[in-house]
C-alpha cells in the first residue's frame, strides 16, 4: 500500500523526522518497502501563464510562446502540441535545474531565443506522461513555486502489508497505527450524514445474507461525469499509484484509500429492475471493466440486476454497468462481503484488484455508512447533484461480532520473560482501540475494535502488547532445558561420511532439480509414469523425478558444453515413485547417485590418459559399502534399461535390491549428445549408511599360508562363481581369495579366460602343515572343475 | 723411535690422502697387515732391550691403533661422501603436483546446512525429515493456514491435485514430529522446499531449514537468544540484529529477523535473514500438544540466502546449474 507522507500527516502529525517514522512503522510490523520521491528533484519551476503562442517563423512543429511568471513576461520556444494561450503551465525559468543537473539556459532554437522551458510531466518526474506540457488548473497561482503548489516536498511510503494487518489498507488505518506509536491524537476527517433532498432509492435484493451481511446503497441524480477531478485528489490518488479517470470513479477509489472500505458507481440508466446480490447461475458470463469477458462459477457472488450479472463482488465491475461520459444519475455502492466468500475468487480468475485485495482480508464490517456518506459529500462537493436516502439491506446475524478476549497476567509474563507494568499494559491495548471490560492485577478482560477483526485470542493480544513494547525492548536470554541425550547410534553412518568418500574420489557434489522434463523421464525409465506437477513452472520441469541419473546428466551436459570433459558428480536426494492418489505409498526414497567421465586422473605431468571404465566406478560404489559395512554387496548382471546391457549391474544387500550401477547406454548417450561414456550409479541411501557395529574377534598367532591357482574357465563364468565355490569348499582355516589377474586373448582358447587367483589359509590355534593346505586346494580345485568346468593351468 | 714416529707420521697422511675404499685397503695393508711396516716394527722387538721393550711394544701397538681409527673415520667419511653423490643425482622437482584424485567438495548449499545443523546440534536439536510432496493438511491446514487464507497467495504453490502439493517450507516435518511425540521438543528439519516463481531472485525449488522447539517456559526471550546466538556463531562475527515484528499464521507473536550489513561504500542496511515467532497455540493444539502447558517457539531460515551471504555469492542460479567451475570455488 502506498501512501503519500504529508496525507498521513494531516491525519496524524508526530514531531518525528521522516527517517524515523518509517523506521517506526516498520518495527511496529508495518514493513516499508521503500520510500519514493513523489517527483524528481527540480529547482527554480513555477506555475506559468501562456499569454500567447505564434507559430515559429522557421520550425512547423514549434510555437513561441509569451510567458507570465506574473511579474515579468519571457519569450519560450515551445515544441508541445498542447501548447496555447491561457493555459497554466509549470515554466522552468533560465537558472532552473531539472532532474538534479539539467541547467536552463537562454537559447536560441531556428534563429528564435528562447527564456526558459515548459515542461511536461515526464520532465518533471510526476508521471511518466510526456504527452505535452502539463497543463495545471486556472486556479492556480501564477508565479507560485511549482513544488510548493503541487506540494511536492512529499514521499510515497510503501508499506508491505502482512495479511492480518488490513485494518492498514488505508489512510485512516495508518493514521491509526502512527497515532498509538506516538501517542498522539488522530484527526479524523469529519463525516455527517448527507440529508436526501430526493426521494429517489433504487431496490436491492440479497439472497445471500451470510456472503453480503451488509448492502448500503445511494442514488444521486444529476451528476456531471465531466467536473474536473481537483488536483488534490489527483495527486494523492497518483501518490498512491491510482490514476485519474473521472470524478465519481476517482472518488469511489479515494474514499477506499482513505477509510478502507471499497465502494462501486453503476450508472443508474443501465441498472434493471432491482440490484440483486446472488451466487452466479451455471454458464452465466460478464463482460468485465477491463473488457475480458469471463464465464463464472456458481461459488462465485455477483451483484446481477434482473436483466443479468452487472459485477463480480468485490473484485471488479462490469463493462456495460459502470460510469460512463454519459451518465446522469448514479448508484453508489457501499458492501461488506464476507471475507470468505471473496477470498481466492480474483486469484482464480487471474485477477487481482484494490477491492478484492481489501476484501479477502476483510474490510471493518462497521465502515460501510462512514464511507457512502463520505462518498456523498465528495460527490456533492465536486460533481454535484441530489442526493435520495441511503438504503440498508443488512442481516445482523451474519455480520462479525467483536471478539472478547482475555489477556492473563500469568500467560504474559511467561510469554515475554518480562513482567510489563499493569499500567502501561493497559495503555497499550487501549490505544489500539481495545476496549477494557474488566482489568484486574491478574487479568485484562477486552472487547476488540470492529477493524481489529484480525485479534481473537489471547496469544493476539501478547502480540499486540510485545509489538508496541517493542520487540528490541524485550528480554534475550537462552533456553534452559535439562540436559537429554539421545543414544549415539552405530547402526547409521553420518552420511557426511559418506559424502566425505566420494569427496575424496574427485566427486563434486550437484543439487539438480526435483522436477525433469517429462521426455528425458521417458528415455531413461519408459516403464516409469512419473508424477506429474499440475502447474510447472515449465514443460520442461514438468514431472517429478523418478530417478537423479536423468538430473546429473543432464547436469554432465551442462559441463561438457563449457569444455569440461573430466566429470565426477554425485547428489543425494528424493525419488519419487507412484501416484499421489495413494500418497502414503507413493515411494519418496533418499537415493544417492554418482555419475563420472573422462581422464581416469586429472591431466597432468605424469600423464596417464586412461579412461575411466566401469571398474572405476565400482571401486567408488565399493567403497561406499566397505565405510560402513552394513552387509556385503552382491552384483548381478542388471537390466536397467538406461544401462548397457553388458557393462551394468543390479546391487543387492542380503538378497535385496538397493540400486545400479553401470555405462550409460550407448544409444542413450547418442540420442542425449553426451560425447563419452558415460558412468552412472543410483543407490539407495539407507543401503549405504548402515552400518555394522564392529565386533573383535582374536587375531591369530599363526602364519598364513598362500597358494596361488591359474584357473581356465569359461568366458561367461563371472568371478564372483569362482569366489563362491572357493569359499565353500576351502575348508575352515580358509581366509580369503584375491584376484590377481585376469587374461584372455592369445595364447589360450578363445572361448576362455585365465583367472590367477590367491588363496590364504591361517589357523586360530595351530600352524597348518603342508598336507592340510595341500588337501582343502585339491578339495577346493575338484569342485571349482565340477560345478564350473575349471582347469588348472599348467 | 724415530722410525715409529716416521712411519706412523706416513701412515696417516697416506689415509687421509686415500680417495677410495680400495685405496684405504691399501694404506691398511702397507701398514697394519701382515707384512705392513708398523708389523714389521713388532717383529723387530727381539732386537731392543728387555728394558725398553714393554714400552717400545706399547709404543707399536698404540702407532697402529691409531692408524686404525684414522681409517676407519676416513672410510665412513669417504661412504658417506659417496652416497651424497649418489643422492645428488636423484634430486627430483619436489614442485611438481602429486600423483592421484584430486580431492572434489561438497555443493555451497550442503556446506551451509551443515554449518547451521552443527549448531543446533550442539545445543541439544535433533534432525528431522520427511516428505516432500505433501498433503495439504500437514503443509497449510495443520499451521493455521485454511483453504483460501490470504497467507496461502504469499507462498507460490505447486499443486499435484487440489489435495497434494510440493511443500512449500519444511513444517510439516514439525507438524508430523508434533504429532508423533510429546514435549519436551527440539529439532530442526533441514530440506527441499519448493515454490512456484523463478526470477532473478528465485527459484522453483530451494532449502530451508527450520526449527522447532517446545517446552515448559519457553519465552520469546528465549527465541531471541537462541537466534542472536546462532547468527553471531554462523557468520563469526558479534553482529548488529533487530527483531521486527511480522505475520505468519503458524507463529504469533511472529518475528522477521534483519541484519546489520555494510556495504563497499560503508552503508549500512537492513537485510532479513530469517523468520520465527512463538508457535501458534491454535498449532500446538492441532497436532494433540496441551498448549496451557507448553509453549514453543518455530523458526526458519533460506539456506540459499545465508550460502549467498557468506559466501558472497550474487545469482541465485548458479545453485542449481551444477557448473563445475562454480562448483570448485567451494572445495
Amino acid at each position: 500500500m502506498k501512501i503519500s507522507e504529508n496525507w498521513l500527516r494531516e491525519w496524524v502529525n508526530p514531531n518525528i523526522s521522516r527517517d524515523d517514522l518509517v523506521a517506526q512503522i516498520t518495527l511496529a510490523g508495518l514493513e516499508v518497502d521503500e520510500v519514493l520521491p513523489v517527483a524528481a528533484e527540480f529547482t527554480g519551476v513555477v506555475v506559468g501563464e501562456i499569454i500567447s503562442a505564434e507559430p515559429h517563423p522557421n520550425a512547423d512543429k514549434l510555437q513561441v510562446c509569451q510567458v507570465t511568471d506574473g511579474s515579468e513576461t519571457f519569450q519560450v520556444v515551445c515544441g508541445a502540441p498542447n501548447a496555447r494561450k491561457g493555459i497554466k503551465i509549470p515554466f522552468a525559468k533560465i537558472g532552473a535545474v531539472l532532474g538534479g543537473d539539467f541547467k536552463i539556459k537562454k537559447a536560441k532554437l531556428r534563429q528564435v531565443e528562447s527564456f526558459g522551458m515548459l515542461c511536461s510531466a515526464s520532465e518533471l518526474g510526476i508521471s511518466e506522461d510526456h504527452d505535452g506540457i502539463l497543463e495545471l488548473p486556472a486556479a492556480a497561482t501564477t508565479g507560485q513555486d511549482l513544488r510548493e503548489y503541487l506540494d511536492l516536498d512529499d514521499c510515497i511510503i510503501d508499506v508491505d502489508l502482512t495479511p492480518n494487518r488490513c485494518d492498514c489498507l488505508s489512510l485512516a488505518g495508518l493514521a491509526r497505527e502512527v497515532g498509538v506509536l506516538n501517542k498522539t491524537d488522530v484527526s479524523e476527517v469529519q463525516i455527517d450524514a448527507v440529508t436526501a433532498v430526493i426521494d429517489d432509492v433504487f431496490p436491492v435484493d440479497v439472497q445471500a445474507a451470510d456472503a453480503c451481511p451488509r448492502y448500503l446503497g445511494r442514488v444521486i441524480k444529476g451528476v456531471n461525469v465531466a467536473a474536473a477531478t481537483p488536483l488534490w485528489m489527483v495527486e494523492k490518488l497518483r501518490r498512491s499509484g491510482i490514476r485519474s479517470i473521472d470524478p465519481i470513479v476517482d472518488i469511489t477509489n479515494y474514499v477506499m484509500l482513505e477509510l478502507g472500505q471499497p465502494m462501486h458507481a453503476f450508472d443508474l440508466a443501465n441498472l434493471n429492475g432491482s440490484v440483486v446480490v446472488r451466487n452466479a447461475s451455471a454458464g452465466e458470463k460478464i463482460v468485465l471493466l477491463d473488457g475480458q469477458e469471463v464465464s463464472v462459477r456458481e461459488d462465485t457472488l455477483l451483484i446481477a440486476d434482473q436483466k443479468g450479472p452487472l459485477a463480480i463482488a468485490g473484485v471488479m465491475g462490469g463493462e456495460g454497468s459502470g460510469v460512463n461520459t454519459q451518465t446522469q444519475d448514479i448508484f453508489l455502492e457501499s458492501a461488506f462481503f464476507a471475507p470468505l466468500a471473496i477470498a481466492g475468487k480474483a486469484r482464480s480468475y487471474g485477477l487481482h484488484t484494490d477491492a478484492s485485495h481489501r476484501y479477502e482480508r476483510g474490510v471493518d464490517a462497521s465502515l460501510q455508512q462512514k464511507a457512502i456518506e463520505r462518498a456523498t459529500v465528495l460527490v456533492l462537493e465536486i460533481a454535484g447533484g441530489q442526493p435520495g436516502p441511503v438504503t440498508a439491506t443488512q442481516s445482523e446475524d451474519h455480520l462479525p461480532a467483536a471478539a472478547e478476549v482475555t489477556l492473563r497476567r500469568k500467560k504474559l509474563d511467561q510469554y515475554l520473560a518480562v513482567s510489563i507494568e499493569k499500567d502501561l499494559v493497559t495503555d497499550i491495548l487501549t490505544r489500539l482501540g481495545l476496549e477494557m471490560l474488566q482489568v484486574t492485577d491478574e487479568a485484562w478482560v477486552t472487547k476488540a475494535p470492529s477493524h481489529r477483526f484480525d485479534i481473537a485470542i489471547e496469544a493476539d493480544l501478547i502480540e499486540e502488547v510485545a509489538r508496541i513494547y517493542g520487540y528490541d525492548n524485550l528480554p534475550s536470554a537462552m533456553p534452559k532445558a535439562a540436559v537429554s541425550f539421545t543414544p549415539l547410534s552405530e547402526s547409521k553412518t553420518a552420511i557426511q561420511n559418506l559424502r566425505s568418500v566420494l569427496v575424496s574420489q574427485g566427486y563434486q557434489e550437484a543439487v539438480t532439480y526435483s522436477f525433469i522434463d517429462p521426455n528425458l523421464s521417458k528415455q531413461f525409465l519408459p516403464e516409469i509414469e512419473p508424477v506429474p506437477l499440475a502447474n510447472p513452472i515449465s514443460a520442461d520441469m514438468g514431472v517429478m523425478r523418478p530417478s537423479l541419473v536423468p538430473g546429473l546428466v543432464k547436469a554432465y551436459l551442462h559441463n561438457q558444453n563449457r569444455q569440461q570433459s573430466r566429470v565426477r558428480l554425485f547428489e543425494t536426494g528424493r525419488r519419487f515413485i507412484g501416484s499421489v492418489e495413494a500418497l502414503d505409498e507413493l515411494d519418496q526414497q533418499l537415493q544417492i547417485s554418482g555419475l563420472i567421465a573422462g581422464s581416469r586422473h586429472p591431466e597432468a605431468w605424469y600423464h596417464t590418459s586412461e579412461k575411466v571404465d566401469f571398474y572405476d566406478l565400482k571401486a567408488h560404489v565399493e567403497a561406499m559399502f566397505a565405510l560402513n559395512d552394513g552387509g556385503k554387496p552382491s552384483y548381478e548382471p542388471s537390466r536397467c534399461g538406461y544401462l548397457h546391457p553388458g557393462r551394468s549391474a543390479d546391487i543387492f544387500i542380503d538378497g535385496e535390491f538397493v540400486g545400479v550401477m553401470g555405462e550409460l547406454h550407448p544409444q542413450l548417450s547418442k540420442e542425449l549428445g553426451v560425447n563419452q561414456t558415460l558412468y552412472v550409479f543410483d543407490i539407495a541411501l539407507s543401503a549405504v549408511l548402515d552400518a555394522t557395529l564392529p565386533e573383535y574377534k582374536a587375531v591369530s598367532k599363526f602364519p598364513e599360508v598362500r597358494r596361488d591357482l591359474a584357473l581356465l574357465v569359461d568366458r561367461s563364468v563371472p568371478v564372483s562363481a569362482l569366489e563362491k565355490v572357493i569359499n565353500e569348499n576351502a575348508g575352515e582355516a580358509f581366509k580369503d581369495v584375491l584376484v590377481f589377474d585376469v587374461y584372455q586373448g592369445q595364447g589360450i582358447d578363445e572361448t576362455k579366460k585365465s583367472v590367477a587367483l590367491g588363496l590364504t589359509w591361517q589357523h586360530p590355534s595351530h600352524t597348518l602343515s603342508d598336507e592340510e593346505v595341500n588337501n582343502s586346494v585339491d578339495r577346493t580345485v575338484a569342485a571349482l572343475t565340477e560345478t564350473l568346468g575349471a582347469v588348472v593351468r599348467g | 723411535m724415530e722410525n715409529l714416529k716416521q712411519i706412523l707420521a706416513d701412515a696417516l697422511s697416506a689415509v687421509a690422502a686415500s680417495e677410495s675404499e680400495s685405496a684405504l685397503d691399501d694404506v691398511r695393508v702397507h701398514y697394519l697387515g701382515k707384512k705392513g711396516a708398523l708389523t714389521a716394527l713388532l717383529k723387530q722387538l727381539g732386537n731392543v732391550s728387555a728394558e725398553d721393550r714393554p714400552k717400545f711394544g706399547q709404543l707399536v701397538n698404540e702407532a697402529k691403533g691409531q692408524v686404525q681409527e684414522k681409517i676407519t673415520e676416513r672410510k665412513s667419511t669417504l661412504a658417506k661422501a659417496a652416497l651424497d653423490a649418489k643422492l645428488a643425482t636423484e634430486t627430483i622437482d619436489i614442485s611438481l603436483s602429486g600423483k592421484g584424485q584430486e580431492v572434489g567438495g561438497l555443493h555451497p548449499v550442503t556446506r551451509t546446512m551443515e554449518r547451521i545443523e552443527n549448531f543446533f546440534r550442539g545445543i541439544g536439536f535433533d534432525v528431522a525429515a520427511g516428505p516432500e510432496i505433501e498433503d495439504d493438511y500437514h503443509n497449510f491446514e495443520a499451521l493455521n493456514i485454511p483453504a483460501h487464507h490470504p497467507a496461502r497467495a504469499m507462498q507460490d504453490t505447486f499443486y499435484f491435485n487440489p489435495n497434494t502439493v510440493l511443500r512449500t517450507h519444511t513444517s510439516p516435518v514439525q507438524v508430523r514430529t508434533m504429532e508423533t511425540s510429546q514435549p519436551p521438543i527440539r529439532i530442526i528439519c533441514p530440506g527441499r522446499v519448493y515454490r512456484c516463481d523463478s526470477d532473478q531472485t528465485h527459484t522453483p525449488m530451494f532449502h530451508q531449514v527450520e526449527g522447532l522447539l517446545i517446552d515448559e517456559n519457553i519465552s520469546f526471550a528465549d527465541l531471541k537468544g537462541t537466534l542472536q546466538q546462532f547468527l553471531n556463531v554462523f557468520f563469526e562475527d558479534d553482529l548488529k540484529v533487530r527483531f521486527r515484528p511480522s505475520y505468519f499464521p503458524f507463529t504469533e507473536p511472529s518475528i522477521e529477523v534483519d541484519i546489520m550489513r555494510t556495504n563497499s561504500k560503508g552503508e549500512e542496511s537492513w537485510l532479513e535473514v530469517l523468520g520465527c515467532g512463538m508457535v501458534n497455540p491454535k498449532v500446538l493444539e492441532m497436532s494433540g500438544i496441551d498448549s496451557e502447558k507448553y509453549t514453543g517457539f518455530a523458526f526458519g531460515m533460506g539456506v540459499e540466502r545465508f550460502a549467498m551471504l557468506r559466501y558472497k555469492v550474487d545469482d541465485l542460479r548458479m545453485f542449481f546449474e551444477n557448473d563445475l567451475r562454480f562448483l570448485k570455488q567451494f572445495n
